[in-house]
């Protein structure tokens, strides 16, 4: 198993140095410049000329690659051309909002997902399980920024039970202890919901699919013979055969989940890494977008190396091949 | 023989695009406390759903108990709750399945399995069931049972899955235990030892057992009486010697017929020509008369009831019209 991660982690290296210089060289071919927005004609191009000297921008890009990678390999990950902060500094802030908002999402995701699929396919057929294929359907279907437009239309403007966008009240300084965690948790309710509960509906029908395959197999009959109860079937001899195929899944569904993030982060105005990376992205903000993208790599990986691991953990046929038995 | 089981007219159904077919057709025989019986029949003549339907684990959809009772201890099992009939399964009443190599969950270790149904029904703590969980593997002679406990079930082979199944099966001390072609998807060198197994499992414990089988020499080997099934339905049941000495019905005379005779050599076992009809279309008359050698008129326009020529025998034959009672 060590060494199995151990290999796993150095071919992610690998991946995400790739990764980071093929973005590299993207932003830099991209037509658009960082000076952009300082062309006004209270500032004069010699002024430009000076910043970008200062900012590195005037050498051939090949030497700005090494420059730049250099840094990022000593954990420097340079300063912004916007705000003119260290990065690193920058996403200390941002990442733990981002992260609070995907793991709430995640946690909805699996929940609703796992749950809601083995639902429906316990009972296969019943109203349950079409209701719960329309709505799925339906779900599915729509975008979610229009989701969530209407989410907040119902919820905040009309019924006003929920706030409509930040990570907390505008007085929420003055708050502390478990009011403080109550307000944070209603602003989390509506991001959460769009982008956990909608992309949940996806995560059931392949739930549902590998249920109704394992609720085929001898051995639950055998399960039935022994006179367990049919919660015990169902929860413990069918989901755990059943998470096997899904928690691949999950993992591949962690990319979407931070994309989505983007999304729903400008929507909501969430102070995450999303809206810091679409405002980065406009204003060429180089440092910003590689660091970001560094960060978004790293997470996609982490997701994959999780579910390659609960795999392994699931089934124990596979630890066996491994280790050779 | 006081009697333990006293199954009438039982009746299961499967339905199917076509109507629904009566996979088991008003099946009745009984079993004696401490009694082994045999049932014999070709392959899709509706020995498992027998078994299954006794066990009331026949899945619906597709197939539904139509009718019949099933009396152990005074009450019908047919009209139990369920809640007392999860009681009655693995504690009363255990299976031991056809398919050992699918019987067993992938994702839980053998002893856990075993462990499981003692613990379900014997209200034992953790560490009393696995001691007795082991004392099982180590009654059906699976080798060093404290480590193979731990195994999973692709770390056996074929053989002693089948022993731990049989040891799942006889964990709780069962009165009635259902054999369905315990040995047939084995090895022929495996398939003698656990045959061997269960008769001596059977002699130490004295439970009744319901040895399904379409092996002659099996039963010849195990059974104390035998019930011939033919299409779903009894077709003849006999004490064992008077039944290899004396068959009372053609299809009975086909199958033994088909029995290689020691010392004899055949090219080829002369076989009942045609194969089991389907359910939904099963010849006029008597259901054997399209493959019956001793075919008369009548045979093709009345299904002929179980007529009783001599003492403890029955034949559905109307060439045994009249003989006896
Ligand atoms: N789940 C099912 N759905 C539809 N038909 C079924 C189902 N299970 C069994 N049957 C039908 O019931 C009939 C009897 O099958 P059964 O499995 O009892 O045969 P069997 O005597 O056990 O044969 P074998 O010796 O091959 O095990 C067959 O015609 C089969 O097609
Ligand atoms: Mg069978």
């Amino acid at each position: 198993m060590a060494a199995f991660l151990l290999r796993r982690i150095l071919q992610s290296l690998v991946l995400v140095w790739i990764v980071l210089t093929i973005t590299f060289f993207l932003l830099h071919l991209a037509p658009g410049d960082p000076m952009a927005r300082y062309e006004h004609p209270d500032i004069s191009p010699e002024t430009v000329m000076k910043m970008r000297g200062q900012l590195g921008l005037d050498r051939p890009v090949i030497e700005q690659y090494f420059i730049w990678a250099a840094g990022f390999a000593r954990g420097d990950f340079g300063v912004s051309f916007r705000y003119n902060r260290p990065v690193g500094e920058i996403l200390a802030e941002t990442i733990p909002n981002t992260l609070r908002l995907t793991v709430a999402s995640m946690a909805l995701y699996v929940l609703f997902g796992l749950a809601l699929g083995m639902m429906s396919a316990a009972r296969r057929y019943s109203a349950f399980d079409r209701l719960n294929t329309i709505v799925a359907l339906f779900v599915y279907s729509i975008p979610s920024f229009w989701l969530a437009l209407m989410l907040i239309m119902l919820f905040s403007l009309k019924l006003g039970i929920l706030p409509s966008s930040h990570m907390q009240s505008l007085d929420s300084a003055s708050m502390s202890g478990i009011p403080l965690f109550l307000d944070r948790a209603r602003h989390l309710v509506l991001p959460a919901f769009v982008l956990g509960v909608a992309s949940a509906a996806g995560l059931a029908r392949y739930m549902r699919g590998s249920m109704i395959d394992v609720l085929r197999e001898d051995y639950i009959r055998t399960a039935r013979a022994k006179g367990l109860p049919e919660r015990s079937v169902l929860l413990k001899h069918a989901f755990r055969n059943a998470a096997i195929p899904v928690v691949t899944i999950l993992g591949m569904s962690l990319p979407f989940l931070l994309g989505g993030a983007v999304i729903v982060e400008k929507i909501f105005s969430w102070p995450g890494m999303g809206g810091l990376m679409v405002e980065a992205i406009y204003t060429r903000d180089y440092p910003v977008v590689l660091a970001v993208n560094f960060v978004v790599a790293v997470m996609v990986i982490l997701g994959n190396l999780l579910a390659d691991t609960g795999y392994a953990v699931l089934d124990p046929r596979i630890m066996s091949k491994e280790t050779g038995r | 023989m006081e009697k333990l089981l006293e199954i009438r007219g039982l009746t299961t159904e499967f339905v199917t695009s076509e109507g629904a077919a009566k996979a088991v057709d008003g099946v009745g025989f009984d079993i004696g406390a401490g009694e082994t019986v045999g049932l014999v029949g070709e392959s899709g003549c509706g020995k498992s759903v027998t078994a299954l339907s006794i066990m009331r684990l026949v899945q619906y959809p597709p197939g539904r108990i139509t009718a019949g009772s099933v009396m152990m201890d005074g009450r019908d099992l047919m009209k139990l709750p369920e809640k007392q009939m999860r009681r009655v399964r693995g504690n009363d009443i255990s299976i031991v399945f056809q398919e050992p190599l699918t019987s067993l969950n992938p994702v839980f270790t053998c002893g856990e399995q075993i462990r499981e149904t003692i613990a379900l029904h014997q209200k034992m703590g953790r560490r009393e069931s696995r001691l007795k969980a082991v004392e099982m593997l180590r009654l059906v002679r699976i080798p060093d049972p404290e480590k193979r406990y731990d195994n999973y079930p692709h770390q056996m082979s074929g053989g002693m899955r089948q022993r731990v199944m049989i040891a799942m099966a006889l964990s709780c001390q069962p009165r009635l235990l259902i054999a369905d072609e315990p040995s047939t998807a084995l090895d022929v060198s495996v398939q003698a030892q656990i045959i061997e197994l269960l008769l001596d499992l059977k002699e130490r414990m004295g439970m009744s057992v319901l040895l399904i089988t379409h092996d002659l020499a099996v039963v010849a080997q195990m059974a104390d009486r035998v019930v011939v099934m033919y299409a779903g339905a009894v077709v003849e049941e006999a004490p064992i010697d008077s039944l290899f000495s004396d068959p009372m019905h053609p299809y009975t005379e086909g199958l033994m017929a088909s029995i290689p005779k020691l010392g004899e050599r055949l090219e080829r076992l002369p076989v009942i020509p045609g194969n089991v009809p389907d359910p939904l279309r099963l010849p006029s008359g008597c259901r054997f008369s399209d493959r019956c050698t001793k075919r008369i008129p009548k045979c093709l326009i009345e299904e002929p009831p179980l007529f009783s020529p001599a003492a403890g025998r029955l034949s559905r034959c109307w060439l045994r019209e009249g003989i006896g009672r």
